[in-house]
């Protein structure tokens, strides 16, 4: 049998277990786009915030998601908190694989969402603000009315682009044995050795996910677009 | 109408408005020049709070402004400003522009609302403009557009930081003229302007501030033809 053929034969079997795969992806790559918006939000008002009580929490978080790697966060979460209660308590605590992925997953996506919608909202000119209360409205309503509109549509490409890094950078659950797309490739690869067809087929399934996101992304931006006669 | 009292503002070490103590009556004009930098946007901006006084008093309307217990936003309702730059908001017609201040913050119904900003637009002799986003407004039209939404919030004093000086000067004078009518109609105005034909024409007062202070104040007449002070004639000489 030809080599070709046989890396055919094992992409064609390999299929059914990386379509599993994609649905864990994409399922824990959905929430974790949910949590990390809200996160994010939450993260850049803190720090774009007066007080300090909202300012510097936000800014640590910011910063410490930034300034370290996705594969240690995975570490910390699953192996080292469970290790810290158990130390502390002297009770056996597990978690979830999944949900120890979807948490890890929001909270460092969150931080990278927080400065896209901070710099959307700054970048919004300060102009706007000052006439908005000078019409007597609060500053939430100011917000809410006249920033926010302008900055979404700051915000929405650069947010696009960051949940297409979350979708690809989620194979690191591979590592605490999260059975998305990578995993299911990586089994199917140990038991049958047949590496190249079934990363290559690995491959394939993200940039298909990922050209998915792509579009419905052109569609919200296109939407956006049209309702905006401002530039 | 205005009262002010010793009004200072400093911006860090930077002391930019230095004791101003000035009275502004009903239906007064005020016309304010002074060299960049002499605190002239400061000064309107100190009296709806846009800037926080460092010391100083003001009253508008009876209300202390300065008193820390007070509403600002309340205090906002009542002084409308308009900026060099328009600043509408891009995302909104023209309509809505007008119409969103009373909506949100007077609680107008919609219908109210929006019939109040179609007169407004009648007034600045823009009726036509009301489905049109700002960027398709030239800047005299959005300079109207933006004296109409202050308008709607029915203030007692408006406040013109340089209304025309980012215009082209063949869309000064609609803008102008909308100011001249709302002048006649006895609004109270302080207007930072290098205009001198309307300073003169619908101008009570001119102040000229230099550095922080008020140097010299009188009618358009006094200030423009028989300026007593030095500063105020040499800057004279340099806009005239
Ligand atoms: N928010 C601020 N922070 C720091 N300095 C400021 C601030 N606003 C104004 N200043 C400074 O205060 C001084 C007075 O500014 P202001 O804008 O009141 O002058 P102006 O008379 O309006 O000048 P122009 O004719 O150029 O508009 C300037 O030196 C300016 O740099
Ligand atoms: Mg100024």
């Amino acid at each position: 049998m030809s080599l070709l053929a046989s890396y055919l034969q094992h992409a064609i079997a390999v299929f059914p277990s990386l379509l599993r795969g994609a649905v864990i992806t994409i399922e824990v790559t959905t929430f974790a786009i949910f949590f990390g918006l809200i996160l994010g939000t939450i993260a850049a008002f803190g720090k774009l915030s007066k007080r300090s009580v909202f300012k510097i929490p936000s800014s640590i978080y910011v910063d410490f998601i930034r300034g370290t790697p996705l594969f240690v966060q995975i570490l910390i979460f699953y192996y080292g908190i469970p290790g810290l209660i158990n130390g502390l308590t002297g009770e056996v605590f597990r978690i979830d694989p999944i949900i120890a992925g979807i948490a890890v997953c929001s909270i460092n996506s969150g931080a990278y969402n927080a400065e896209i919608v901070r710099a959307g909202i700054k970048s919004v000119d300060r102009g706007q603000m000052e006439a908005a209360r000078s019409l007597g409205m609060t500053e939430r309503q100011s917000m809410k009315e006249v920033i926010m509109p302008q900055a979404v549509r700051l915000i929405i490409p650069p947010l696009g682009n960051e949940f297409i890094a979350l979708l690809k950078d989620s194979s690191l659950l591979a590592v605490i044995s999260v059975h998305e797309l990578s995993k299911n490739g990586m089994l199917y690869v140990s038991k049958t050795f047949a590496a190249f067809p079934a990363y290559i087929s690995v491959a394939f399934v993200y940039l298909a996910l990922t050209m998915g996101i792509s579009r419905v992304l052109n569609y919200i931006e296109r939407r956006l677009g049209v309702s905006d006669r401002s530039e | 109408m205005i009262e002010v009292n010793n009004l200072h503002k400093s911006f860090g070490k930077l002391k930019v408005l230095k004791g101003i103590t000035e009275k502004i009556e009903e239906s007064e004009v005020v016309c304010v020049i002074g060299p960049s930098g002499s605190g002239k946007s400061t000064f309107l901006r100190c009296l709806n709070l846009l800037e926080t006084p460092t010391s100083g008093d003001i009253w508008i309307d009876g209300e202390k402004v300065t008193d820390p217990k007070v509403d600002i936003n309340k205090i906002r309702e009542e002084v409308g400003m308009v900026f060099q730059r328009f600043n509408l908001f891009p995302h909104m017609t023209a309509l809505k522009n007008i119409a969103l201040a009373p909506m949100k913050v007077r609680g107008l119904p919609e219908k109210e609302a929006y019939d109040r900003s179609r007169d407004l637009l009648k007034k600045v002799g823009l009726e036509d403009k009301a489905d049109v986003y700002p960027n398709s407004l030239s800047g005299g039209q959005q300079q109207r557009v933006a004296i109409a939404r202050a308008l709607a919030m029915r203030p007692k004093v408006m406040l013109f930081d340089e209304p025309t000086s980012a215009l082209d000067p063949e869309m000064v004078g609609e803008v102008l003229n909308v100011m001249k009518d709302l002048a006649k109609e006895g609004m109270t105005m302080i207007v930072v302007t290098h205009e001198m034909g309307f300073a003169r024409e619908v101008g009570n007062r001119v102040l000229f501030m230099d550095d922080g202070i008020i140097v010299e104040k009188g009618t358009p007449q006094e200030i423009f033809y028989n300026a007593q002070n030095e500063r105020t004639k040499s800057f004279l000489s340099k806009i005239l």
